[in-house]
């Protein structure tokens, strides 16, 4: 639940049906977009006042501007690598290293010996899985049943949910540990998991999406064929559900993986996810940066991968997410 | 046997109704079992599906939080020992603490650090990424890159960056003449460094939010504001800007709500986490830590949340005031 919501997603209550951003699709803004010959030559920029002269992109200095903010955003990440693949007198010689070292797999291998790295990625693994699956699907059969179905008490349940996102759950965390040690659960992953299984944000996301992504005939003409609510649900609403689906299952995913307050709470060092697992190895090395930076290297670059494959749904999500209707 | 046969009736008898009206079983003693079943289904199923939400967010979010006023209240010797009513006086308690107003200021302070040049710096990439670029996904994914970073990792590295003996910040600032700072020891110097790592992880995240809301705004706004003369400065100031209102407060609101429970960032910060030695970066989040789980008070633990929900409550409705009035009068210009 977002009681371990750091921070809520972008989201801006709209009141007709959803739009998606109207960065592609829409000729009348932006044109030739995907297509790069027409872009660059015959594109006619958006905005009349760079419209004027020849109609070519935007000059080299935006590029720059641009390259140098993502620059700038790797740079850590790349400090990271550089001072975990040293020794730990790296920083005290007299100039910074420009070319990542040769001890990398030596550093990694004393933060496996320190604090259980496989335990702690195994058990990240799981509880971002378990949790986002848990909250597309809760989520999708929620949002199918506000955007769908007509029932007494839709709307204001439906203006409770939207509320409860703005609310800071995170604040009850200390009678949440008191409900998770009298059920035994400290130290145990589902003391973590069980809080995560839904979230106000995915109901009002999939709420949001599914309103105009399927066509009222459609569930009509499912239920005049004598399909059972749940039947319907199956068959019409989670194909459509899809795109959405997969864009929740992400930031719930990145949510999850990243989130370290209630897990450091509640979890023991026994049985810690990757971030609690991170604070661990700061505790013990902390003189030892670069034991230390090759365990946050360690811990990031999996989410990096993903984020390679996935990162276009990721903006395309937040970007449908903010547009205010 | 076909369910189409069973629901026949019901269609034709009801005119052709659009809302599904489930109360024929009722009504009428004849029908079928699969018709009253159907009917169920019909009338119930909706709220068996947004049932899973509502449960489990009353059990683990509602109820806590809650229960914390009731917490609040009470006496709590050792874990799980709850003594008797108290009244306010864990608030009092917590009030006449010197460490609560520190980590009250010290919490204020971050978030302003963090908020308004967040604010800032991700409208300016937004305009950058709202140009005509080529290969617009790879700039938009790039600067979401530390996004995905965990709040952690990103401690750990700026915490070396920012190191007070060893840093590359102070080498940085010695070589250009300027004197070490004490990253880890200053207050302010502190919060800057703590400002920067959340300013590092959400700064392209919220470009991306600013950069839906400006492709949203229409473009014969913009082509009016030329034929008035106004040049791009002048067009971002006066059109983009204003139109950007609704989504600056919403921005401005969500990072209220997450940046004044800030937690990881300063936690990490050293390896006591306590706040450094006089808890010149104590946050109140880490001050609730510290109550409840090193010394072992909830009572107090749960008046310093109570007391954080209260100010987020605050701050979020003055935020929301200010903007409103500093938009609308750039509105009437």
């Amino acid at each position: 639940m977002s009681a371990l919501e750091e921070k809520p997603l972008p989201i801006i209550p709209r009141t007709g049906p959803a739009t998606a951003t109207k960065d592609d699709g829409d000729p009348s803004r932006r044109s030739g977009s995907g297509s790069g010959a027409g872009s660059r030559a015959g594109g006619r920029r958006r905005r009349p006042g760079s419209s004027r002269g020849p109609g070519r992109g935007p000059g080299w200095i935006v590029y720059g501007c641009l390259a140098a903010v993502i620059l700038g955003g790797m740079f850590p990440l790349w400090w990271s690598i550089l001072i975990g693949s040293h020794d730990s007198t790296i920083l005290s010689r007299d100039s910074f290293p420009m070319i990542p070292g040769g001890n990398f797999f030596s550093n990694a291998a004393a933060v496996i010996d320190t604090v259980p790295f496989w335990q702690a990625t195994m058990n990240s693994v799981i509880v971002s899985t378990v949790t986002a699956v848990s909250v597309v699907f809760f989520s999708t059969l929620a949002g199918y049943a506000f955007a769908k179905l007509r029932f007494k008490g839709a709307v204001p349940l439906l203006v409770f949910v939207i509320a409860t996102m703005a609310v800071p759950t995170q604040l009850g965390v200390v009678p949440l540990y008191q409900v998770m040690a009298r059920l035994g659960w400290t130290g145990e992953l589902q003391a973590v998991i069980v809080p995560g299984l839904v979230t106000a944000f995915g109901v009002f996301w999939m709420t949001q999406y599914l309103r105009q992504a399927i066509p009222d005939e459609l569930i009509e003409a499912a239920t005049v064929d004598g399909c059972s609510m749940i039947r319907t649900f199956w068959h019409v609403a989670l194909p459509a559900a899809k795109p959405a689906a997969a864009m929740l299952f992400l930031f719930t995913f990145v949510l999850n993986w990243t989130n370290f307050f209630w897990p450091f709470i509640v979890l023991g060092p026994q049985n810690p996810t990757l971030p609690v697992a991170l604070q661990q190895l700061q505790a013990a090395h902390f003189v030892d940066y670069s034991l230390v930076l090759a365990g946050a290297t360690m811990a990031t670059v999996p989410l990096l991968i993903l984020f390679i494959f996935t990162g276009r749904q990721l903006v395309s999500g937040i970007m449908q997410g903010a547009v205010k209707q | 046997m076909s369910a189409p046969a069973a629901h026949a009736p019901v269609t034709t008898a009801r005119s052709g109704g659009s809302a599904p009206e489930p109360r024929t079983g009722r009504r009428k003693p004849k029908v079928s079992f699969r018709h009253r079943a159907s009917a169920w289904d019909r009338r119930y199923s909706p709220y068996l599906y947004i049932s899973p939400f509502f449960l489990l967010f009353a059990v683990v979010g509602l109820f806590p939080l809650i229960y914390t006023g009731w917490v609040a209240t009470h006496d709590w010797d050792l874990i799980m020992g709850q003594g008797e009513f108290i009244g306010t006086e864990n608030f009092l308690a917590v009030l006449g603490e010197r460490a609560f107003w520190i980590s009250l200021r010290n919490t204020l302070s971050i978030f302003i650090l963090s908020s308004a040049p967040q604010v800032v710096a991700a409208i300016l990439i937004a305009y950058l990424l709202d140009y005509n670029l080529r290969a617009k996904t790879f700039w938009r994914m790039g600067v979401l890159v530390p996004y995905v970073v965990t709040p952690v990792a990103v401690a750990l590295i700026f915490s070396n960056l920012f190191g007070d003996r060893f840093g590359l910040v102070n080498s940085i600032l010695e070589t250009v003449g300027i004197d070490a700072i004490g990253w880890h020891s200053g207050t302010l110097p502190s919060h800057l460094a703590i400002a920067t790592m959340v300013n590092f992880r959400w700064t392209g995240y919220n470009a991306l939010i600013f950069l839906a809301a400006m492709q949203a705004v229409p473009r014969d706004l913009y082509e009016a504001a030329e034929i008035d003369g106004a040049g791009k400065v002048r067009q971002f100031i006066s059109v983009t800007i204003p139109n950007l209102r609704p989504t600056i407060i919403f921005v401005i609101i969500t990072s209220t709500i997450g940046g004044l429970q800030i937690f990881d960032e300063p936690r990490m910060f050293d390896q006591y986490g306590r706040g450094g030695t006089d808890g010149q970066w104590q946050t109140m989040t880490m001050y609730l830590y510290e109550l409840g789980w090193t010394r072992s008070d909830f009572g107090q633990a749960s008046a310093v949340a109570v007391l954080l929900f209260l100010l987020i409550v605050a701050i979020g409705l003055v935020n929301f005031i200010i903007t409103r009035r500093i938009s609308s009068s750039e509105v009437k210009r």
